[in-house]
């Protein structure tokens, strides 16, 4: 019985050993991500002005790379240095960075929502979102996934600009055994 | 307490469904750069080419709350009625796009490149391509 069990193991090995020079080898180097303007389905190849403007992948390869929407970590580009976005036009108007964070709770069986004010006023202004999307009141403002599906609230730019709804564990990102407060409560 | 628990799980299970779809939608979309919006409320019956704005040029060289609170752009496509006449008197576009701060108006087909019949909206390879506004 062991006998039959090393003899079927060698042969196994045999087998992997002759195949492995036709298993395809690790790829060097990787495709862009990004497509050429002239082939993204969107500029008109024929156009006069498509071959002066600069493509994705001249720009954004040198990012920190994410695995959805443009393939950049915005927030991780601009929180590093990486790129140095001008903040107006209007020298009077300032940048209002507030550190932040607001908890959703009332999330059903997903893990609660931690909302980093951080992370977007380094990038917004309040009045982007508040007061006539969100209410600046924790909890004032009533919103479901549905809401968020259709392009409101968050999917005004989650979606759409910002990183995609697809991407869930990265706002649901605090499972609820790591605070101590009831479900129920928003 | 039975019943509270079978409608969370009906609406997990149509939120898993919804999810699915729009995925499987998204692959189905044209890839084009997430977040490029085109713009072609008037261009085409004005016989221009679709304006293509693509968010991932703009934002390396300004913050969202430039375009958004300073030059008064909605945070929709297709919201914002953008006349060719605004943007050479200064306004819109043309607060940035004035031969100053990044080329002028005369440069029609750097902003007029898109393909002809494409409709008003957000694109992108990787968005969700859901069933709102977008």
């Amino acid at each position: 019985m062991k006998l039959h069990l090393i003899k079927r193991l060698l042969v196994m090995c045999i087998g992997l050993g002759l195949a492995w020079p036709a298993l395809p080898a690790e790829p060097e180097q990787t495709a862009s991500p990004w497509l050429l303007l002239t082939q993204d389905n969107l500029h008109d190849p024929n156009g006069p002005g498509v071959q002066l403007l600069q493509n994705p992948s001249e720009a954004l390869f040198e990012l920190p790379r994410d695995v959805v929407g443009n393939q950049v970590n915005w927030v991780r580009a601009l929180d590093k240095g990486y790129i140095n976005p001008r903040i107006n036009l209007y020298s009077n108007t300032k940048m209002k960075v507030l550190d932040m964070d607001v908890l959703r709770r009332n999330t059903g069986e997903m893990n609660v929502v931690l909302f980093p004010h951080r992370q977007h006023t380094e990038w917004l202004d309040c009045t982007n979102c508040h007061e006539w999307l969100f209410k600046s009141k924790a909890g004032a403002t009533k919103f479901s996934m549905f809401d968020i599906l259709k392009g409101e609230f968050c999917g005004r730019c989650h979606g759409a600009v910002a990183f995609p709804l697809t991407q869930c564990n990265r706002c649901h990102s605090v499972p609820r055994t790591a605070i101590s407060l009831p479900a129920k409560a928003d | 307490m039975q019943h509270f628990y079978s409608f969370n799980r009906y609406s997990m299970c149509s939120g898993v469904i919804a999810l699915a779809l729009l995925i499987l939608l998204a692959s189905f979309s044209a890839r084009a750069e997430y977040g490029d919006v085109v713009l072609n409320n008037r261009a085409e019956k004005s016989g221009m080419r679709p304006v293509i704005f693509p968010h991932w040029f703009h934002r390396i060289r300004f913050k969202c709350k430039v375009c958004h609170t300073e030059v008064g752009f909605e945070m929709r496509a297709g919201a914002n009625d953008i006349l060719m006449s605004d943007i050479i008197e200064g306004k819109l576009c043309g607060k940035c796009h004035n031969n100053k701060i990044a080329w002028g108006p005369q440069n029609c087909h750097l902003c007029h490149s898109g393909l002809p019949g494409l409709k008003t909206g957000i694109r992108g390879g990787d968005s969700t391509g859901g069933p709102g506004k977008w």
